[in-house]
């Protein structure tokens, strides 16, 4: 996939969206991945998993929909759809760990070449630490797909040889998706490029230690 | 046998200062605020608190920390826009935080009632949340070594009850609440409404009675909540 130009979020959001199987059970990470939901059309047929305790959310909850007690893992009220399950944590995490689910989409500070995902803490010494469900999702679905700009705000490319940032979990990423481009990663190093996005192949590698694989045509 | 009392503070009265306390909810969703609130007049103090998050603004959790009657809290999530109770505390050096993904969380207090020793997960695996843990490969994947957490008290909410202490949650607020209820030397329950023994249908039943020491019945906003949805339904 080509194009001359960068994809903002929710073209990418829809990019994620088409590559989901239909019927697939799918965690959606707060933040950018949460747009995915605006894009899985009735065909798509997949059903959303919360971390906090439901399996078939539906839209964010609207005026006199709002109810206290049916929110995301945002916190933000949303809505149930028909065939509904709630759950506790335990089991809601078993879901995840037990390898469930077919899909978790979540943000990223940084990606490894061979899949390590850094997306919970930025190292800074007077950060206050706040892991929530990142961990367990990130080691837990089938397929984890990251979406994340490609560049840092001073152009440093987040797809790295090797993380700085502190670790959410170990060659856990299958996919990346970014404003730039689209990734395929291996616990072996491989990356393989699918997409990119106002860039070509040579200014990607350009920018980076990583040896990367032209599938771009494919 | 379940006690049932008339009010917040007589279900918190017996908690010593000192206590490991679980406390049941995400955000404020399934949060016992009438529970906390009860606790916080009572007074007890130097608690250990387990929960979810570590209080949002101006209520429930929020005020135990805001009064330093928390010395540690245990908990997945302390950074939202409107903890500033707990980022003042951690700052000050005034509380002490143990970070645990929330899957672990929920599986250790799980592994607590169900007298589980410990257990291996993936979750953390390589990660600094696992530093100087134990670590296993079992069948090519890589697990760390997780251990119970068991409570003195456990303070949940759940929707109905019947009077032998059978609880149903609603929705979303039943997270933490079903091992919360099973971790704890003793869990002390407030619930929206407390109906005759076979009330409920058995087959429901999210917490059998065995796990509910205390009771008492607080009308909440989910009272009115769910009357709002049943009438939408009809």
């Amino acid at each position: 996939m080509l194009r001359d130009e960068r994809v903002d979020r929710n073209t990418l959001a829809e990019i994620v969206a088409g590559d989901i199987e239909p019927g697939s059970f799918v965690n959606l990470g707060i933040g950018q991945p949460t747009l995915v939901s605006n894009y899985l059309t009735a065909e798509h047929d997949v059903t959303l998993h919360t971390e906090n305790g439901m399996l078939g959310m539906g839209r964010a909850a609207e005026e006199d929909e709002i109810d206290g007690d049916l929110i995301n893992a945002g916190k933000i009220p949303v809505t149930e759809t028909p065939g509904a399950a709630f759950f506790h944590q335990a089991d809601s995490f078993a879901i995840m760990r037990g390898g469930h689910l077919d899909v978790c989409v979540l943000g990223a500070f940084q990606v490894s070449a061979t899949g390590d995902l850094a997306n919970w803490h930025t190292g800074a010494p007077d950060a206050i630490p706040a892991v929530g469900g990142a961990m367990d999702l990130a080691i837990g679905a089938k397929q984890v797909y990251v979406m994340m700009n490609l560049f840092t705000r001073d152009g440093e490319i987040k797809l790295v040889p090797e993380a700085t940032y502190p670790l959410t979990g170990v060659g856990c990423v299958s996919r990346l998706y970014t404003d730039h481009g689209i990734f395929e990663l291996s616990e072996s190093g491989t990356v393989t490029v699918k997409g990119l996005f106002g860039l070509t192949f040579e200014q990607l590698q350009s920018k980076s230690d990583i040896e990367f694989v032209d599938a771009t045509g494919n | 046998m379940t006690k049932i009392v008339e009010s917040a503070a007589q279900a918190v009265a017996n908690i010593d200062d000192g206590s490991t306390i679980l406390i049941g909810g995400f955000g404020n969703a399934g949060q016992p605020m009438e529970l906390i609130g009860a606790l916080l007049e009572g007074g007890a103090k130097n608690l250990t608190i387990v929960n979810n998050n570590a209080g949002q603004a101006d209520e429930g959790l929020a005020l135990l920390i805001k009064e330093r009657r928390v010395d540690k809290i245990i908990c997945s999530f302390p950074r939202q826009s409107d903890s500033w109770h707990f980022d003042e505390a951690y700052r000050a050096g005034e509380i002490e935080l143990e970070l645990v993904p929330q899957g672990n969380l929920a599986e250790r207090l799980r592994a607590a009632g169900a007298g589980i020793g410990a257990f291996f997960s993936p979750t953390g695996y390589g990660t600094m949340l696992a530093e100087g843990k134990e670590t296993r490969e079992i069948n090519g994947r890589n697990y760390v070594l997780e251990y119970p957490i068991h409570g003195d008290v456990a303070l949940i909410k759940a929707f109905k009850a019947d009077e032998k202490g059978n609880l149903l949650y609603r929705k979303t607020a039943r997270n933490f609440g079903p091992m919360m209820a099973t971790a704890a030397k003793q869990t002390i329950v407030q619930v929206e409404e407390i109906l005759p023994t076979g009330s409920l249908d058995p087959e429901n039943i999210v917490t059998p009675s065995i796990y509910t020491d205390v009771m008492v019945a607080i009308e909440t906003e989910s009272s009115a909540l769910a009357a709002r949805e049943q009438g939408a339904k009809n």
